[in-house]
């Protein structure tokens, strides 16, 4: 009795100091998902200018950008995942990888090749521990990205994206490298504390997308912008350079400004699903302990009453003993 | 007098917003000047390049605006850079090391790039580059 009482000592003595880890996690995790909206929220003004910038040059110039127009046949498609660098954050990864599965799937099923780029330690073992390959992959900021990250990001996928513009039929055409037709982009959208959702896009051929796709940008702040942008749209601009050039110039920013919101989404989800999931295992923790101590104090109690009856016993033993004789 | 609204927006954040009676800044074809009743205009700004945001009272804002856009509405300017910085949060030796580093890189366009940056924030402050 005395070695199980001392067993169950033991084990609650380590889910208490392992508890005490998982709500650490949890308070640093809370406090990043505040950092993490705040700069989401910092992020959006650029993201809105640009938006708005690009509706008027898209009015003005012709549209036939390679990052704007279809290709005839889309061959190879770009695929980019963005997980974390750490663990501990409950379904997170699993979520946005199966994501990604349905949309290779997909891109298979209609008769393209999908090359995956990583972003993310996760998402990396992933695809190695599957013998997977990757086309690229990126680790060390899934937490805190900066905007030099997408910007190093972006001009890889737009590197290949433009190096695919004259490939024909598994030949790297004029310029002898293998690009991609088509860019896709797979994160974890922050809708809010409780939910947060995986989602894929494209990101090229490019849309022009409304600002609100951004971010939790709040409803009344995007409809503002758009009746702004209706009344604007109309006005001719003068440009310096011409329109195409800056297009030219406008394009990968706007793709890297994409990547950098969708980078700054992600490391918001992280922080709340890890906050999420260490709240969880803290409370779990918790409950094991409660169980734990009670079973202990009735191995307790039982070890006192055992000896207690003993005892009894044995000064009956005496007692009947002397009496006989 | 008429003003104009000006916003100054950095990737990673607004960097300053408010009213101002001119726009100085030199885009990929030349220096430029806004007054309030511009015509509006999309522009791209100069690599290494310093805007001058002339408030209505008190001293000139300068900023070293990189990678960046200008564009003029109606509603005001709004000048988009990649990286921005206000010539009083700029420390001129720090601005110094990276364009001596930069240059010793020699000329790959990554350096050639930080060695603009570099020039920018010196010019912003009042250095010769």
């Amino acid at each position: 009795m005395a070695a199980s009482l001392r067993a169950l000592r033991r084990r609650i003595r380590s889910t208490r100091s392992t508890k005490k880890i998982f709500s650490a996690q949890e308070l640093i995790a809370g406090a990043r998902i505040v950092r993490a909206q705040a700069r989401v929220e910092a992020s959006q003004p650029y993201a809105r200018e640009i938006t708005r910038v690009l509706s008027a040059l898209a009015g003005s110039a012709s549209l036939d950008h390679p990052l704007l127009s279809e290709r005839p046949e889309p061959k190879r498609v770009a695929v980019l995942v963005i997980t974390s660098d750490r663990g501990f954050a409950g379904s997170y990864n699993v979520n946005v990888l199966r994501r990604t599965e349905e949309l290779l799937g997909l891109l298979r099923n209609e008769g393209k090749e999908p090359l995956v780029y990583v972003i993310g330690r996760k998402g990396e073992t992933y695809y190695r521990f599957r013998d997977r390959p990757v086309e690229e992959s990126w680790t060390g900021f899934s937490e805190q990205p900066k905007y030099e990250d997408a910007q190093e990001v972006g001009r890889t996928l737009i590197d290949a994206f433009t190096a695919g513009e004259d490939d024909a039929d598994g030949d790297g055409g004029a310029d002898g490298i293998l690009g991609v037709d088509e860019l896709h982009i797979v994160y974890t959208e922050f809708r809010s504390l409780l939910a947060q959702v995986p989602v894929a896009k494209r990101m090229a051929p490019l849309v022009v997308e409304e600002v609100d796709d951004l971010g939790d940008g709040d409803g009344a702040d995007a409809g503002q912008d758009q009746s702004a942008r209706s009344s604007e749209v109309p006005t001719s601009y003068e440009f310096e350079p011409s329109a195409e050039a800056l297009l030219d110039a406008l394009l990968p920013k706007y793709v890297t400004t994409r990547i950098y919101a969708a980078l700054l989404e992600s490391a918001a989800s992280e922080s709340a699903s890890r906050r999420r999931a260490m709240k969880s295992a803290s409370d779990n923790a918790e409950e094991l302990a409660k169980n734990l101590s009670r079973q202990a104090n009735q191995a307790r109690q039982a070890g006192i009453t055992q000896e207690i009856s003993e005892i009894v016993g044995g000064a009956d033993a005496l007692v009947s003993s002397s009496s006989d004789n | 007098m008429a003003t104009l609204q000006v916003e100054l927006v950095a990737v990673e954040k607004m960097i300053w917003s408010g009213e101002a009676s001119m726009v100085i800044a030199r885009t990929t074809e030349g220096e430029l000047g806004v007054l309030p009743g511009h015509a509006p205009l999309l522009g791209e700004l100069a690599p290494g390049g310093v805007v001058r945001i002339r408030p209505e009272s008190g001293e000139d804002l300068v900023v070293a605006a990189h990678g960046g856009f200008l564009s003029v509405t109606e509603r005001g300017v709004s000048i988009l850079a990649e990286t921005a910085e206000i010539s009083t949060d700029i420390d001129v030796e720090r601005a110094r090391e990276a364009l001596r580093r930069a240059e010793q890189a020699g000329d790959d366009p990554e350096a050639l790039a930080a060695a603009r940056r570099a020039q920018s924030r010196l010019r912003a402050a009042g250095q010769d580059a």
